[in-house]
This record gives structure tokens, C-alpha cells and sequence, in this order.
């Protein structure tokens, strides 16, 4: 029941935010959104006792990006910001391909609902540590891919200091 | 059945009360550390600080809180007003709830999480929005460059400080806070011995994530005004400062945590320094002695009876803390020794953390802004990431080689204190080729 209600309330606030955040005109307020929007969603996260993606998502997203995402809407001249049209010409089209999937994916669930079957959630102490599991799952079973994605990174980060910098 | 009630009743109070007590006595504390910070101050510059409210200035903080309350809290025109009145909320509110996962004791905690010291670095990083948020919405060119040094400075020293802590629960194995300290005792010595360097970088990186001096550029009254806060007032004011010493408790906690033992106890694992055990008592008979010796000096009636009262509290705290020694008493309530002394131990580290930060705030210049940022990305980064490199290596050769603890770790820490010297020289000479570029 508490569940549940931690469930409804985090997922309500995310949905919330996430509309406030393309609808709002302030893009500051947008960011603030999108930040709240992020916070929910490692609330549910949490509220699933997935402690490490909780916080990964909180230091990442909302720590970091976010972070660096403000500090360059504040550079941004607002007056002018505030007089743009806040969507491109083809808004319908998006909305109609959102409302589209919205409903393709409402029809999925309600035609197979008869045959999901979650299961009973596992109680909390009956579950491993979610850090120490991802980090050996990540060190031994996905150690290629993880390995590629970390040099992928590091390709984009030279990448940005080259563009960034005229001599080096 | 009863225990069953008894236990779930415990399992639900134990952290509410936890919590009620932090977010009751925090700003208590943030404003006796003030007091503190202005004590020291006025010692080193050989002054004798605030001496009017109550003997010696005790009371001061309490009347700075009330004149902060009842003062007029100015919304300037231009602002933009939601967000500006609401800005320092979210850095009181990071905080606070970084407190939450931080064990003062084997006690007190609010809530032990599997990745609890994740959490605490986490949530206090949030707090960086109230102070960006509030220096935008102030709409004042002071407040904006303020918010903008503030949130280049963390992100910048937030990745050395964390790279800085990876080396320390390297050594751990663990996220969670009463692990890692565990892990201490296992050890036998506290990381800040096994991982010098990582230390030292934690301590520069903690200075500069507070905005502290010598790194407390986002507040630069010479150049700033007073920074992100320069249009606040009152009590939304006061708030910000609430976060500031919030925040130095929590990275205080931290590093005590991390590095400084937590709770144990100094020699926590030999028992011929069992003696040590009487040092709680002793300091607080010390203080009492103190206070009764100076009560007669006060200059106002009203002071000396105060003073009576301070050194008859600190008598009952020596005796609360001296009771768990009684065989008797520990007897009865085993678990009163840890719960007692190991609060005072961490609190008693966490407050010379926060003194060493006053000591460097009284001691050195304030740094200017592309040294600020050169000593983060240049210096610190490197060195952090290095010495990471050095404990993974120290314990291999502890774990899988068989050497012993002083050998492995002594010679990795001289590997990274040589290249901190090569990266400090190379660093010196770039400051030389060019003095003075101009724009930070």
C-alpha cells in the first residue's frame, strides 16, 4: 500500500514535470522541471530498492549535467530567449506520433495484461546489494561493451577539447 | 509478540527522533560554529572577538539568529520572485538530507543505506542549484558571475574530491558508512594513514565544494560584493549561511568518516591505550574547571551565574560520558560505551576538521580565479586519479603478493607524492611562461 503510494506520487510528479518542462516558457523554470522530472524518477528507482541507479541518477543527472545545463541558460539572454516561438512549425506531427505510441502502447498492456505475470516483489532484505552485483556484472560479463563505452567517452571528451581549444 | 511491537516501534522512532534532533539542533550548531570561527578569528589576529552578549560572546549566536529573523526580507523588483524565494531552500534542503545517511555513532543514524556515503556526496551536490538558481534570479550582475563561479568551481573540484574518496573505499570494499568505518578497525589503522595523498586532496577539494577561503571566490567580498547572496537579506540570508556550515558539517562528517575513523576511538584496537577511554570525561572536566575558574572574572552578575551553569553542564557531561567506564553500568547496558563515546569521538573529529578549515581560512590569501581552476584541473585531477592508480597497486601487493601493510602502501604513496612534485613543478613552470594572461 505504501508502495504504492510512494510509486503514484513519484511517477505523477515526473509526468508533471516533464510536460511543465517543453510547455513552460522561462527556460530557467524548464530547467528546474527537468531537474524535478529527473529526481522523481530516481525516486522510483529507490522505491524499488535500486539504491546504486538512485544515486547514480542524482550525481549524474541531476548533480552533474543539470548542473552544467544551468550554467549556460544563465549565460543565455533571456529577453530574447522569451520572445522566440517556443515550437517549430512540425509540433503537430510530434504530437500526434506522441499520442500514437501513447495509445499503441495502452492497447499492448490492456490486450496482454491477462498474460503478464510480475510476480510477488522479492522482499528488501532477501535482495543481494544492487552496488556490489553491478559491479561485478559489469566487470566480468560486460566487460567489452563497458570497456567500449568508456572509450567512446574518453573519444568524445579529447573531441571537445580539440574543437574547444585553437591551439594546444 | 511484544518484542516484535517493541522492535517495530524502535525501527519507526529511532529515525524520526534522529532526524527531529538534526533538523532542530543543525542550526544551533551552524551558528556556535560561527561563534567558533569568529573566536579563532579574533585569536590569531590577537583580538578578543565577540565578549558582549553573554561571557565571552556565548550567546551571541542566538542573538544573531533573532535580529536575522526580524529583519525586513527584501525581494528586489527585478527578481525573479519564485524562484528567488525559494533558491535558498534547496541548499538548506541538500544539506539537511545529507545528513541523513552520515552514522555520528553507532546510534544515532537516520537511515543506513547500502550506498550511503554515494548518497551523502549525491545529495550535497544539489545544493550547488540554490545557489545558482538564487544568484540568476537575483538579476544582479554581482549575484549571476557569483552563481557562476560557484557552479565552475564545484564541478571542477567535485571531480577530485570524488576521485579522491574512490581511493578510500578502494580500501574499504564498501559504500556504506558503518562498513567503512568497521573496515577502519578491521584495518587497524584509518585510511587518512593508508592513503595520505588521497586526504590531502579531499581536504583541498572539500574547501573549495564549501566556497570557503582560500577558494571562496563565489563570495569575494573585493570583487563580488558578497557573490550569489549579495540581494539577500534576513532570514533568506540566514538560510544560505545555514546551508554553508551545514555543508561543512557534512563534508567534515565525511571526511571523518573516509579517513579519520569515524567513531573509533584513536588506537581503537590496542588495548594498552584503553586509557584513552577516560580522555572524554577528562575534557569536559577540564572545560567545567574552566569555566568555574573564569566565572569570578565576569564582569556582570548575570554572567557569573551563567558561567556557573556552563561548568555545572559540562560537570554532568563528564559524568554521562565517564558512566559507561562503571563496570556495573556496562554491565547493565552494553551498548552504552559505543553509543556515548563513539558520538563524541566523531563529533570531537569533526569539529577539529572544521577548525583546520578555519586555521587555512585565517592563513592564506584567497587564490585568484584561473589558479583556482588551474590548481583544480592540473593539479588536483591528475594527482586524484594517480593515487587511485597507487592504492589499486598497494593492494595487490598487500592482497596477492603477501607484503605487508607499511611496505605497500609506504611505497605507493612516495610514487604519488613524486608525481604530485613532477606535476607541481610542471604546473610552476607554466605559471612562469606566462604571467598574466588576462582573462581568468
Amino acid at each position: 500500500m505504501l508502495d504504492q503510494i510512494v510509486f503514484y506520487f513519484f511517477a505523477a510528479l515526473a509526468v508533471v514535470s516533464a510536460i511543465l518542462v517543453v510547455t513552460r516558457r522561462n527556460v530557467v523554470q524548464s530547467a528546474i522541471f527537468l531537474i524535478t522530472a529527473l529526481l522523481a524518477t530516481a525516486g522510483i528507482f529507490l522505491s524499488l530498492h535500486a539504491e546504486f541507479l538512485f544515486i547514480v541518477q542524482v550525481i549524474l543527472y541531476a548533480g552533474g549535467i543539470m548542473v552544467l545545463f544551468v550554467f549556460v541558460i544563465m549565460l543565455i539572454n533571456m529577453d530574447v530567449a522569451l520572445h522566440q516561438i517556443q515550437f517549430n512549425r512540425q509540433w503537430w506531427l510530434g504530437l500526434l506520433l506522441a499520442l500514437v505510441v501513447g495509445a499503441e502502447l495502452t492497447i499492448a498492456i490492456a490486450i496482454g495484461r491477462s498474460h503478464l505475470s510480475f510476480g510477488d516483489p522479492a522482499p528488501a532484505s532477501a535482495l543481494e546489494p544492487s552496488t556490489q552485483l553491478v559491479g561485478k556484472v559489469l566487470f566480468s560479463e560486460y566487460m567489452l561493451p563497458f570497456e567500449i563505452a568508456s572509450i567512446l567517452l574518453l573519444v568524445a571528451m579529447i573531441g571537445a577539447v580539440v574543437m574547444a581549444k585553437k591551439k594546444i | 509478540m511484544l518484542m516484535n511491537l517493541l522492535h517495530f516501534v524502535i525501527s519507526i522512532w529511532v529515525p524520526l527522533v534522529c532526524a527531529v534532533i538534526i533538523v532542530a539542533v543543525l542550526p544551533l550548531v551552524a551558528g556556535y560554529i560561527v561563534l567558533m570561527e569568529r573566536k579563532v578569528m579574533a585569536d590569531m589576529q590577537a583580538r578578543l572577538g565577540p565578549m558582549r552578549v553573554g561571557p565571552h560572546g556565548l550567546l551571541q549566536p542566538i542573538a544573531d539568529a533573532l535580529k536575522l529573523l526580524i529583519k525586513e526580507d527584501i525581494i528586489p523588483d527585478e527578481a525573479d520572485k519564485a524562484i528567488f524565494w525559494f533558491a535558498p531552500l534547496i541548499s538548506v534542503t541538500a544539506a539537511m538530507l545529507a545528513m541523513s545517511a552520515l552514522a555520528i555513532g553507532p546510534w544515532f543514524q537516520i537511515a543506513e543505506l547500502n550506498v550511503g556515503l554515494l548518497f551523502v556526496v549525491g545529495i550535497s551536490a544539489l545544493g550547488i542549484f540554490g545557489i545558482v538558481l538564487g544568484g540568476w534570479s537575483s538579476n544582479s550582475h554581482y549575484s549571476l558571475l557569483g552563481a557562476l563561479r560557484s557552479a565552475a568551481q564545484l564541478v571542477s573540484y567535485e571531480t577530485a574530491a570524488g576521485m579522491a574518496i574512490v581511493g578510500a573505499l578502494l580500501l574499504a570494499g564498501t559504500l556504506s558508512t558503518r562498513e567503512i568505518i568497521q573496515a577502519q578497525n578491521d584495518y587497524g589503522t584509518w585510511f587518512a594513514f593508508a592513503a595520505p595523498v588521497g586526504f590531502f586532496i579531499y581536504i583541498v577539494a572539500s574547501i573549495a565544494e564549501t566556497n570557503r577561503a582560500p577558494f571562496d571566490l563565489p563570495e569575494a567580498e573585493s570583487e563580488l560584493v558578497a557573490g550569489y547572496m549579495t540581494e539577500y537579506s534576513g532570514f533568506r540570508w540566514a538560510l544560505y549561511f545555514l546551508a554553508e556550515y551545514t555543508n561543512m558539517v557534512v563534508v567534515a562528517s565525511i571526511a571523518t568518516t573516509l579517513f579519520l575513523g569515524g567513531w573509533l576511538r584513536p588506537f581503537a584496537g590496542t588495548p594498552a591505550f584503553d586509557f584513552l577511554d577516560g580522555f572524554p570525561s577528562l575534557l569536559m572536566l577540564v572545560v567545567g574547571a574552566y569555566c568555574f575558574y573564569r566565572a569570578p572574572k565576569q564582569p556582570v552578575k548575570v554572567q557569573n551565574l551563567f558561567m556557573v551553569a556552563v561548568g555545572l553542564l559540562m560537570f554532568l557531561a563528564a559524568m554521562i560520558l565517564a558512566a559507561p567506564l562503571v563496570p556495573a553500568v556496562a554491565n547493565l547496558l552494553p551498548g552504552l560505551k559505543p553509543g556515548l563515546h563513539g558520538a563524541f569521538w566523531f563529533l570531537l573529529k569533526v569539529g577539529l576538521y572544521i577548525y583546520l578549515f578555519m586555521w587555512l581560512r585565517f592563513t592564506f590569501p584567497r587564490y585568484r580565479f584561473d589558479q583556482l581552476m588551474r590548481l583544480g584541473w592540473q593539479f588536483l585531477i591528475p594527482l586524484s586519479i594517480v593515487n587511485v592508480m597507487g592504492i589499486g597497486v598497494a593492494l595487490v601487493l598487500h592482497r596477492h603478493w603477501g607484503w605487508g601493510h607499511l611496505p605497500a602502501f609506504g611505497l605507493t604513496t612516495l610514487l604519488t607524492l613524486l608525481v604530485a612534485g613532477l606535476l607541481g613543478w610542471e604546473s610552476e613552470k607554466k605559471d612562469k611562461e606566462h604571467v598574466f594572461v588576462g582573462e581568468a
